[in-house]
């Protein structure tokens, strides 16, 4: 510990609280936060980027993934103290309302979405997968999606949407 | 629900890890990969007083292949080991093994021996751990030791790691030469909890088993190493089948899985010797 955090946690009755900065989307966000705050409610909570969003809080849903250095991680899982200085990409950083990625124009192409909860643990996810490998049979499609949940579609627009999204995205290169 | 208000500990080197975990004992907790650890926060099924997180301590990032050994620091991720090209040329049973270990998102963050020190008995890579007879490095107040895996284990999420020591690294042993592993399991959904699981490495001279060990996922209480040799010696790959009664006796009476709604003990003991049947065809065959 250092002795700015041994001072805050004095300060907090044990509790550590510490500033945090986290390269979000590629622009440096910061707050100060206990260091049980998970990095998911950071981004939801603290910066109030509520596009990822919190399923089941233990890892198994898949809806909070983000990109940590580009890497899917489950965003509950980690402290967002652990996070900082790292670059973290959430769905917000996968495009825009006026211009939409690749991954989501495939969802809306696709109707890869219905309630559209688990949706942007999907985005990021396909987003990582598919710069690894571009382009994808449907079985390889399926399995990359294995660790995300959906309630809603059954999975088979979800698979579409990856082979599209692979599509989109070799079309623009 | 969220994890429990704790103090945070980020130390830089292993002495000072050791520093603030000997002061600490039981009210700290390692936090490596947090893959386990925060579920359990966050469900409160701990809450310690402190974490101390060891991923900036500086030399634990490593994997090291040595003539005897994987050696694999305590913050390797999953992900780095299983796509180690070093390591899978000697060891390919990490790889076979790592790729079951839930799903990339997870094993992005997890570490494999953070995963051994949880030593949770449906974790792939305790079961690893015992077939290839690791040694556990391990750094503590009173100086560093060693643990083979085989005093490690000593029920469910329970070791002989003491409260104020760090799982610092992980031998994995190679095998002799002519040893062929494999790993299988079968769960309810891609990457899920096995429902039964099994590792195994047979070493074949000429055509023939000479020894044959396994050992398993998600059907015993502590991950153990049952010798397959008995059953599988001088056996070659066009007379396996031969053997599959025995496998599967042998198998059926060394597990010793529970029931739960995924799966009944009776199940989970059928599928841990078929397992073991396809997972021998497959390395006798490949």
């Amino acid at each position: 510990m250092t002795a700015e955090h041994s001072n805050l946690a004095a300060a907090q009755g044990g509790a550590t609280v510490i500033p945090v900065a986290v390269i979000v989307n590629g622009v440096t966000r910061g707050a100060t936060v206990p260091a049980r705050r998970l990095l998911s409610d950071f981004l939801r909570h603290d910066l109030r980027l509520t596009g990822t969003h919190v399923g089941c809080e233990h890892g198994v849903c898949g809806a909070c993934t983000v990109l940590l250095d580009g890497e899917p991680v489950r965003s509950c899982l980690m402290f967002a103290v652990q996070a900082a200085g790292r670059e973290v990409t959430t769905v917000e950083g996968c495009g825009t309302l006026a211009e939409l990625g690749p991954v989501q124009q495939a969802f809306a192409d696709c109707h890869g979405l219905q309630c559209g909860f688990c949706t942007p643990g999907f985005v990021t996810t396909i987003t990582a997968y598919l710069r690894e490998n571009p382009t994808p049979t449907e079985a390889e499609a399926r399995e990359a999606i294995s660790g995300n949940l959906c309630r809603c579609t059954g999975y088979q627009n979800i698979v579409k949407s990856v082979l599209r999204a692979a599509d989109l995205i070799g079309e623009q290169s | 629900m969220k994890p429990a208000p704790f103090a945070y500990h980020a130390p830089r080197t292993l002495a000072e890890a050791i520093e603030v975990l000997g002061a600490l004992g039981h009210d700290g907790k390692i936090l490596a990969g947090g893959q386990s650890l925060i579920p359990m926060l966050s469900m409160r099924l701990a809450a310690p007083a402190h974490l101390i997180d060891i991923n900036a301590v500086a030399g634990l990032n490593e994997i090291a292949v040595t003539p005897e050994a994987v050696r694999v620091g305590a913050t390797v991720r999953h992900r780095a080991l299983e796509r180690s090209p070093q390591a899978y040329a000697v060891l390919p049973l990490l790889r076979q093994a790592l790729v079951n270990v839930a799903h990339p998102a997870i094993r992005n963050r997890g570490t494999t021996v953070g995963s051994i020190a949880h030593a949770d008995a449906a974790g792939e890579m305790p079961a690893v751990a015992a077939l290839t007879g690791a040694v556990m490095e391990v750094a503590g107040p009173g100086g560093p030791r060693e643990i083979s895996a085989a005093d490690f284990f000593t029920g469910p999420l329970e070791t002989t790691l003491a409260p104020e020591e760090i799982l610092t690294a992980v031998r994995f042993s190679r095998f002799p030469e002519g040893t062929l592993t494999g790993f299988l399991e079968s769960a309810r959904r891609s990457g899920d909890y096995a429902m039964a699981g099994v590792g195994v490495a047979v070493t074949v001279k000429q055509g023939s088993i000479v020894a044959a060990r396994a050992s398993f996922v998600s059907v015993t209480d502590i991950p153990d190493v049952l010798d397959l040799t008995p059953v599988l010696a001088d056996v070659s790959a066009q007379d396996l089948p031969t053997r599959w009664d025995d496998l599967r006796g042998a198998v059926r009476e060394h597990v010793s899985p529970e029931s739960d709604i995924h799966a009944s003990a009776d199940y989970r003991r059928m599928l841990a010797g078929e397992l073991t049947c396809r997972v021998v065809t497959q390395v006798m065959t490949r």
